[in-house]
């Protein structure tokens, strides 16, 4: 579905044109490796993708395990670039980034974990992710919050599709104390910015067929700042006479989505409110666990989870749900125009949760991550012998 | 994140086990999914106005949601934070319970708490029984039917 935004189709073209064709040294598939002889192994798609991979801090590595362990499984040809990238473990060195940056440049998608950024003010306001995100001008993060069969919430079929804006607006890092004891944060909003995540929501919704699009602000407060991004808003909605345009106040768009969020179809804020409705929609349909998202610049792609923590407490104990990182692992195969490996882990990922029998704590179950994992691997179309 | 309290809720599937706690530190993914874990918060201003906003859509609505801005010597002011609703003004149909359990709220600011509960109750009893109640409720009564039953029910508790 991204491959076919316009700008960033271009951008894909030139991304796939750039990878390498390898033949695929195949691995065969059967149960002794005494056994295989000299028996031909079926065919194989002649290039390999190579995607970066970020696992990022808390159970991100252990969540890319499980993206590796479905990938080596379903037998798909992407191969993965590791960057060990830490901002609380010291492992965020202008260099590291250098080298991330110089391998996005040629792979152009990526797979990542969150980048926990630390609380306390190390000197440098902006985080890491930050840096990252503004660097590669990751200025679109799209979550697609879609209610999961089998598994149900308080509202059911929801599918709602939240942009948010994240490279200016209140994650600006631009902070001074200008007298002790009071702090200034300051908010930036730009026409350009304001103008062109509009016009990526309404692309997005002419090329996916949505009929809505709504602008979350707080424009009677902050009647400059998210005034100009309401103007901007309305202004790009003019080019899209098929698509309807509305807006709603942050406190009021929170209260309708827990009391009935099927009024809304897409919508596109600056970046906290972005943070802020990931989290809850996230939080409507099974928690952060399970929706997927993706971060889009004018040539790169970058695949997480929707609504991004590094669940610290739950490193090493093997109860992380990959569900979110599986389904993101999906899209990115759609988006290297991989269709039926991508169909291939999203089926096999909500055939176990339909089926309700391993469940992750967070889900209400008992099952561990590798129980999970396991589970995805035998519902794969072609499991491994 | 560590300090968030265990979920005390239960999931009927696994009988009455205690939920385990939870895995994220977003207060927004945890209070749509279980508010009960969370007491008292506190926070800045657009924080408290979008998180009470949403909780007041957890309850059913600003209709029922009382709210109150306490200043420095005492000083405070109680209101409903719904809207004026122009379109039903003067017609008697106006689901006053906000309003009144923001009432609520002042007379225990004042210390007047016997009172206070007493009116609480009435309001919560009236609404729980559901025989008389305004329209936004799914009832079917006036304003001043729906507080003529209140109003019998404190007398009925004094």
């Amino acid at each position: 579905m991204a491959a076919a935004l316009r700008g960033t189709a271009l951008a894909l073209a030139k991304g796939l044109g750039g990878a390498r064709l390898h033949q695929l040294v195949s691995r065969p598939l059967s149960v002794s490796a005494s056994l295989c002889g000299s028996e031909a192994p079926p065919a194989r798609a002649d290039s390999t993708f190579k995607v970066t991979m970020i696992p990022g801090d808390g159970v991100g590595p252990e969540l890319m395990t499980a993206v590796k362990d479905v990938f080596k499984a379903g037998d798909i040809p992407v191969e993965f670039d590791e960057f060990y990238i830490s901002e609380v473990q010291n492992r965020a060195s202008d260099e590291r980034l250098e080298k991330l940056l110089d391998s996005m440049k040629s792979n152009r998608v990526a797979i990542k974990g969150k980048i926990h950024s630390p609380m306390e003010n190390k000197g440098e306001l902006e985080s890491f992710e930050m840096k990252l995100r503004r660097t590669l001008d990751l200025f679109a993060n799209v979550v697609r919050v879609s209610s999961l069969p089998g598994y149900s919430t308080r509202h059911n079929n929801l599918d709602l599709v939240i942009i948010r804006e994240q490279t200016e607006g209140e994650y600006s890092s631009l902070e001074h104390e200008s007298v002790p004891g009071v702090i200034e944060c300051l908010k930036i909003i730009t026409r350009e910015k304001s103008r062109r995540i509009a016009k990526f929501a309404f692309d997005y919704a002419t090329k996916t067929g949505r009929s809505k699009v709504t602008a979350v602000h707080k424009a009677n407060i902050m009647k400059l700042g998210d005034g100009l991004f309401l103007q901007s808003c309305a202004e790009v909605a003019e080019l899209y006479p098929k698509i309807k345009h509305e807006n709603i106040i942050i406190d009021n768009c929170c209260m309708q989505l827990v009391q009935n969020p099927y009024q809304f179809d897409v919508l596109v804020m600056p970046n906290l409110y972005g943070n802020i409705i990931d989290n809850l929609a996230a939080g409507l349909v099974g928690g952060a666990g399970v929706v997927p998202g993706e971060s889009y610049s004018a040539e790169y792609a970058v695949f997480e989870t929707g609504a991004r923590h590094p669940f610290a407490q739950a490193v090493g104990r093997n109860i992380a749900n990959p569900t979110a990182m599986l389904l993101s692992a999906a899209n990115m195969l759609r988006h290297l125009n991989l269709e039926y490996h991508s169909q291939m882990v999203s089926e096999a990922v909500k055939k176990v949760i339909k089926q309700g029998k391993v469940r992750t704590r967070d889900l209400g179950g008992y099952s561990t991550t590798g129980d999970f994992v396991q589970a995805v691997v035998e519902n794969l179309r072609h499991p491994p012998t | 994140a560590s300090n968030i309290p265990n979920g005390t809720g239960s999931d009927p599937d696994l009988g009455n086990a205690p939920l385990p706690p939870p895995l994220t530190c977003s207060v927004f993914v945890q209070m749509v999914q279980d508010p009960t874990q969370f007491d008292v918060l506190v926070m800045p201003n657009l924080y408290g106005d979008i998180l009470s906003d949403l909780c007041a859509g957890l309850i059913g609505g600003l209709g029922v949601t009382p709210s109150g801005n306490i200043g420095a010597n005492g000083v405070a002011i109680f209101e409903s934070v719904h809207g004026t609703a122009p379109d039903i003004a003067g017609l008697d149909l106006a689901n006053p319970t906000a309003l009144l359990l923001s009432g609520v709220m002042m007379l225990r600011h004042m210390g007047l708490h016997q009172y206070a509960a007493k009116i609480q109750t009435a309001c919560f009893d009236t609404i729980k029984e559901k025989k008389v109640l305004t329209k936004d409720l799914g009832g079917n009564s006036k304003c001043s039917e729906f507080t003529t039953e209140i109003c019998r029910r404190v007398q009925d508790l004094a």
